[in-house]
C-alpha cells in the first residue's frame, strides 16, 4: 500500500517538474509548480512530517504561488526565442543534468549507510506532529526561529523598495 | 520503504531543476526551476530525517522553506521592477557584466 | 686655531656663500649678491693665511696635518673617511687660489653688472672655488675624485654660462666631456692604488708605495700614467686640450679665474702631490714632461697666429701650465709651484686687462681691429704691458725667476732634460714674441675707431652680437647684459688689476737665487721625502740661466716691436708667403679635425646602427612580442566573461558535477 501512494506521488512530482521545464508558457509553468508542491506534500506526509507536509500546502503552494500567479498575470507572457546565443549550451546542459543524476545516484546507491536499507528505527508517537515541532522550535531552535522572522522581515522590506514606483514611471 | 527511493526521486528532481535553470530564458520560469531544487533538498533532508528518527531535520527543512519564501519575494520583485522599466524579460540581454 | 679648524673653514666659507646665494637670489637686490660672494672668499683668504701661520709655527717635520670630519664608507677593508690634509705644499696652492678668486670676485662684481644673470653667477663663482679648495684640502683620493668632478661640473656650468649662445653651451659640452675622460683616468688610478696599497689615503699610500712598488714597476707606471691622464684633461695638455681655446665663450672673469689661474693647475698639484709615485715611476715622469714640453710649444706656435685676442691668452696658459707640468716631472717641485703662483698672478692680470679692452670695443674680440689704446685707456694700457712684461719673462719680473728656474733644474738634470731645457727656451722666445704681439697690438699705434671714441669720453656701442659666429643676440637672460665695463671707470675692476699688477713686479722677490728661498723652505714640509726635490742648481749656474733667459726674452720683446710697431704689415706678408704654415697653425694644428674623424664619427655611426638595429628591432621587437603575448592570452581569457548568467551558471554546474566526480573517485 505504501509502495502505490509512494509512486503516485513521485509520477505527480516527476510530471509537474518536467511540465516546469518544458511548457512554454510560464503561466501553465506556475500551475504545473503548484501540482508538483501538492505531490511533495504528500509525499512529506508518508515521511511521518505532517507539520512540514501541512506548512508545505498552507505557505508554499498557498501563499508563495499565488505570489507567482499574481506576478505571472502582471507580466504576461513572454516569447521565448528559438535561437540559442550561447554556444553549445542547448548540448551541454542536458548532458551536465544527467551528469548530475548519475553522480548522486551512485552516492546514494553505491554508500555503505546502513540505515538506508532498513524502515528505519521505530518512532515515538507524534514524531513530526505540531507540538513537538513547536518544541523544538521555541526551546532548542529558538535563535533560528527569531532569525527567521527577521529574514522575513528584510525580505518584505526589500520587495517593497524594489519594486517602488519611481518618479515618472508608468505603474 | 526504505528511503533510498525518496533519495533518488530527490536527486532526480534537482537534476531536472537545474537543467531547467541552464535551458530556459524567461527569469520567471528560472526562479521556478529554483524552487525546485530546493523541494528536492527538501525532501531528502526529511527523508534522513525519518531514517534517523531525529527532528531536526525537519525543523531544517521549515528553514529552507522561509528562505525559499524570501528569495522568491526578492526575485519577483526584480521581475516587477524589470517590467516596469520596459527592459525585455530575457536574461541573455541582460550582459552588462560582460569582460 | 689650529691649521686644521682654519682648514674646514677655508672649505665652508665659499659653500655657504654659494648656497646663501643660490637659496635666497630672489631677495639679492643689486649688487648684494656680489659682495657676499667676495666676502665670502676673502674671509676663506684669511683662513688660508691663518693656516699659513700656524704652520709656519710647527717644526718642518710636522707639517703634515690630516683631520677626519666623518667615515664616509667603513666597511669590508674599505676605509673612506672625508679627511682633509693641511701641509704645506695644500696651504700654498689655497693661498694662490684664495688670493686670486678674491681679487677676481671683485672684478665680476663690477664687470657683470648689467648682466641678468649676476646672481647665478656668483653663486657658480664661489661654488667653483669651494670645489676647487676641496680638490687641494682632500686628504684621500675619493675626496680628490669628488672636488675634481665637481671643478669640472662648475667650469661646465660657467663656460656655458650665457646659454642661450648656441656656441657657449657646444663649449662647455666639450669641455665637460674631455673632463670626464680625465676623470675617468685619476678613478682608474685610484683603484689601481687601492687594489695594491689597501688604502685611500695620501699619507698611507705614500708612505706604503715605496715598499709595494719597485722603481719602474709595471703597475706604478700604469697608476702615474692613469693620473696623467687625469692631469692633462683637466690642465689641457696634448692630446686633451681641445677644450680650453672653447673655453673662452665664457665670461671673461671666468676666463681668468678658472682656465688660468686655478681649474687648470688642477693637474699641476696632482702631479706634485702624487710625486712619490711619480718618482718610483721615472718613465711615466718622463712622458708627462714630455708631453708638458710639446704643449708648450705647440701651444706657443698657435698663440703666434690666432687673431681673437682671448684665445690668445688661452694658448698661453696652455703654454705655461705645459712648463709647470714638466717642471713637476722632472722634479723641480719649488720651481713648478713658484711659476704656478707667479703665472696665476699675470695671467689673471692679463685677462682682467683684455676683458677692459673687449669692453671698450663694444664686445668684440678680435686683435685685427685694435689699436692704439694707450690715451683712451691708460691704465688698462699700463696694467696690460706689465702683464705681457711677466709673461715675456723681462728682467726683473715675477715671471722672470720662477720660468728661468724650471729651465735651471732642466740643465741640473742633464742629459735628456738639457734637451728639454733648449725647447724650452726656444719657447720662451716665441712667447715672449706674442705676448708682446698683444701688447703692441693693443697698446701702440694710431688709435682705433673705439679708442677715438673713448679719448672723447664715449664708450663705443655696437650691436649684440656672438663675438664668434657675428649673430644677432639680444641682451635678456643667458645672453651677456647691454652694458660693458671698462676699468678706467670702475673701481671694484682697478683695485684688482692694480693689486695683480703690483704682485707681477714684485712676486719673484721671494725665491731669487742666491737671496733667499721662501717657497722652497716651506714647501720642506711637503717633499722631504724626495730626492729630486734638492736637486737646486748653484748660484752661479742659476743666475747664468737667469741672463740667457733675461736675453732672450728682450729679443723676443724686440722682434715684436720690429713686427707690429717699426713695419708694421710684415707679419701679413709672411703669412701669405708661408701660407701653408699659417693655415697649419691657425687650424690648430688641425687637432679639432682630427678628434671628429677618428673618434666622433666612429661612435655616430655606432650610436646609429645600435638606435636603428638593436633598440628598435631587437628591445622594441621583444617588448613588442612580450606585449603581443600577453594580449593574445588576455584575449583568449576574456572569452570567459561572456555576460551571460546561463553561462555562468553552465559554469558553476559543471564544477560542481567535477567537484562531485573527484569525490566519488577518491572515496572508491
Amino acid at each position: 500500500m505504501e509502495e502505490v501512494a509512494f509512486f503516485i506521488g513521485a509520477i505527480g512530482a516527476l510530471g509537474g517538474a518536467i511540465a516546469v521545464i518544458a511548457l512554454r508558457n510560464p503561466f501553465y509553468s506556475v500551475l504545473a509548480l503548484v501540482v508538483h508542491l501538492v505531490a511533495l506534500a504528500g509525499l512529506f506526509l508518508m515521511l511521518h512530517a505532517e507539520f512540514v507536509a501541512a506548512a508545505q500546502i498552507v505557505v508554499y503552494a498557498g501563499a508563495v504561488m499565488v505570489l507567482y500567479v499574481f506576478v505571472a498575470a502582471y507580466v504576461g507572457g513572454v516569447e521565448e526565442p528559438i535561437w540559442e546565443p550561447i554556444p553549445g549550451q542547448r548540448f551541454l546542459a542536458p548532458l551536465l543534468a544527467i551528469a548530475l543524476f548519475v553522480e548522486l545516484s551512485i552516492a546514494i546507491l553505491g554508500t555503505a549507510l546502513t540505515s538506508l536499507e532498513s524502515e528505519g528505527p521505530v518512532i515515538q508517537d507524534g514524531f513530526g506532529a505540531p507540538a513537538a515541532i513547536g518544541e523544538l522550535m521555541l526551546e532548542k531552535f529558538l535563535i533560528v526561529f527569531e532569525a527567521s522572522s527577521l529574514l522575513l522581515l528584510v525580505a518584505a522590506v526589500g520587495a517593497i523598495v524594489l519594486a517602488a514606483r519611481r518618479q515618472g514611471e508608468p505603474g | 520503504m526504505d528511503i533510498t527511493w525518496y533519495l533518488v526521486l530527490s536527486a532526480l528532481l534537482f537534476a531536472i531543476g537545474a537543467g531547467g535553470v541552464l535551458i530556459r530564458r524567461s527569469p520567471l520560469v528560472i526562479l521556478l526551476c529554483l524552487e525546485l531544487m530546493l523541494n528536492a533538498g527538501n525532501l531528502a533532508l526529511l527523508a534522513f530525517a525519518r531514517a534517523n528518527g531525529d527532528q531536526e531535520g525537519q525543523i531544517f527543512a521549515l528553514v529552507v522553506m522561509v528562505v525559499a519564501a524570501c528569495e522568491v519575494v526578492v526575485g519577483l520583485g526584480l521581475i516587477v521592477a524589470m517590467f516596469r522599466r520596459k527592459l525585455p524579460l530575457n536574461v541573455d540581454d541582460m550582459r552588462e557584466l560582460r569582460g | 686655531m689650529s691649521a686644521v679648524d682654519f682648514g674646514w673653514l677655508i672649505l665652508a666659507f665659499p659653500l655657504a656663500g654659494s648656497l646663501i646665494i643660490a637659496f635666497g637670489w630672489r631677495a639679492l637686490p643689486g649688487r648684494t649678491a656680489g659682495v657676499i660672494g667676495t666676502t665670502a672668499i676673502g674671509l676663506a683668504f684669511l683662513c688660508s693665511v691663518g693656516a699659513f701661520v700656524d704652520l709656519l709655527d710647527l717644526p718642518g717635520e710636522e707639517r703634515q696635518l690630516v683631520s677626519s670630519v666623518y667615515d664616509y664608507a667603513s666597511a669590508a677593508g674599505v676605509d673612506i673617511q672625508l679627511n682633509i690634509l693641511v701641509d704645506p705644499l695644500s696651504v700654498l696652492m689655497c693661498l694662490v687660489v684664495s688670493g686670486v678668486s678674491t681679487l677676481i670676485h671683485l672684478y665680476s662684481v663690477a664687470y657683470m653688472t648689467s648682466d641678468e644673470g649676476f646672481r647665478r653667477f656668483f653663486s657658480y663663482l664661489n661654488f667653483f672655488v669651494f670645489s676647487m679648495l676641496l680638490l687641494i684640502l682632500a686628504g684621500n683620493f675619493v675626496l680628490l675624485t669628488v672636488g675634481w668632478a665637481f671643478v669640472g661640473f662648475a667650469s661646465y656650468a660657467l663656460i656655458s654660462f650665457w646659454y642661450r649662445r648656441g656656441t657657449a653651451t657646444a663649449a662647455g659640452m666639450k669641455a665637460f666631456v674631455i673632463n670626464v675622460i680625465g676623470d675617468v683616468g685619476l678613478v682608474l688610478a685610484a683603484f689601481l692604488l687601492f687594489r695594491e696599497l689597501g688604502t685611500f689615503n695620501y699619507l698611507e699610500v705614500f708612505e706604503g708605495a715605496p715598499e709595494a712598488f719597485s722603481p719602474d714597476d709595471g703597475t706604478v707606471i700604469a697608476i702615474c700614467l692613469l693620473l696623467c691622464v687625469g692631469a692633462f684633461a683637466k690642465s689641457a695638455q696634448l692630446p686633451l686640450h681641445t677644450w680650453l681655446p672653447d673655453a673662452m665663450e665664457g665670461p671673461t672673469p671666468v676666463s681668468a679665474l678658472i682656465h688660468a689661474a686655478t681649474m687648470v693647475t688642477a693637474g699641476v698639484y696632482l702631479i706634485a702631490r702624487a710625486h712619490p709615485l711619480f718618482e718610483l715611476a721615472p718613465t711615466a715622469a718622463d712622458i708627462a714632461a714630455f708631453v708638458g714640453v710639446a704643449t708648450l710649444l705647440f701651444a706657443a706656435t698657435v698663440a703666434l697666429v690666432v687673431t681673437d685676442l682671448k684665445r690668445i691668452i688661452a694658448y698661453s696658459t696652455m703654454s705655461q701650465i705645459g712648463y709647470m707640468i714638466a717642471a713637476v716631472s722632472i722634479g723641480a717641485y719649488s720651481a713648478g709651484l713658484f711659476h704656478l703662483m707667479t703665472h696665476a698672478f699675470f695671467k689673471a692680470l692679463l685677462f682682467m686687462a683684455a676683458g677692459s679692452v673687449i669692453a671698450a670695443m663694444a664686445g668684440r674680440q678680435n686683435i685685427d681691429g685694435m689699436s692704439g689704446f694707450r690715451r683712451a685707456m691708460p691704465f688698462t694700457s699700463l696694467v696690460l704691458i706689465i702683464g705681457c712684461l711677466a709673461l715675456a719673462g723681462f728682467p726683473g719680473m715675477s715671471g722672470f725667476f720662477s720660468k728661468d728656474e724650471i729651465i735651471g733644474v732642466a740643465f741640473e738634470r742633464g742629459g735628456m732634460y738639457a734637451w728639454m731645457g733648449v725647447a724650452m727656451y726656444a719657447a720662451a722666445f716665441l712667447t715672449a714674441f706674442y705676448s708682446f704681439r698683444i701688447g703692441f697690438r693693443v697698446v701702440a699705434g694710431k688709435p682705433c675707431e673705439e679708442a677715438k671714441e673713448l679719448e672723447e669720453g664715449h664708450l663705443a656701442h655696437g650691436e649684440h652680437e656672438n663675438p664668434a659666429t657675428g649673430e644677432r643676440e639680444d641682451t635678456d637672460v643667458g645672453f651677456p647684459g647691454s652694458e660693458h665695463h671698462i676699468a678706467e671707470r670702475e673701481w671694484p675692476m682697478k683695485i684688482p688689476m692694480g693689486i695683480l699688477a703690483f704682485l707681477s713686479v714684485l712676486g719673484g722677490a721671494v725665491q731669487i737665487p742666491g737671496v733667499d728661498a721662501a717657497i722652497e723652505h716651506f714647501l720642506e714640509g711637503s717633499f722631504e721625502d724626495s730626492a729630486l726635490f734638492h736637486l737646486v742648481p748653484s748660484t752661479e749656474n742659476a743666475w747664468l740661466g737667469l741672463g740667457a733667459g733675461g736675453l732672450i726674452s728682450i729679443l723676443g720683446i724686440g722682434l715684436a716691436y720690429y713686427c707690429y710697431v717699426l713695419r708694421p704689415g710684415v707679419t701679413v706678408r709672411l703669412a701669405e708667403r708661408l701660407s701653408g704654415v699659417h693655415t697649419f697653425l691657425i687650424n690648430k694644428w688641425y687637432f679639432d679635425e682630427l678628434y671628429d674623424l677618428l673618434i666622433y664619427r666612429p661612435l655616430i655611426g655606432i650610436g646609429r646602427f645600435a638606435n636603428s638595429v638593436v633598440e628598435r628591432v631587437l628591445v622594441n621587437g621583444l617588448v613588442s612580442a612580450t606585449v603581443g603575448v600577453v594580449r593574445g592570452v588576455g584575449g583568449m581569457v576574456r572569452g570567459a566573461q561572456s555576460g551571460f548568467i546561463r553561462a555562468y551558471a553552465l559554469l558553476l554546474i559543471t564544477g560542481f558535477a567535477a567537484l562531485g566526480l573527484y569525490f566519488l573517485v577518491v572515496s572508491a
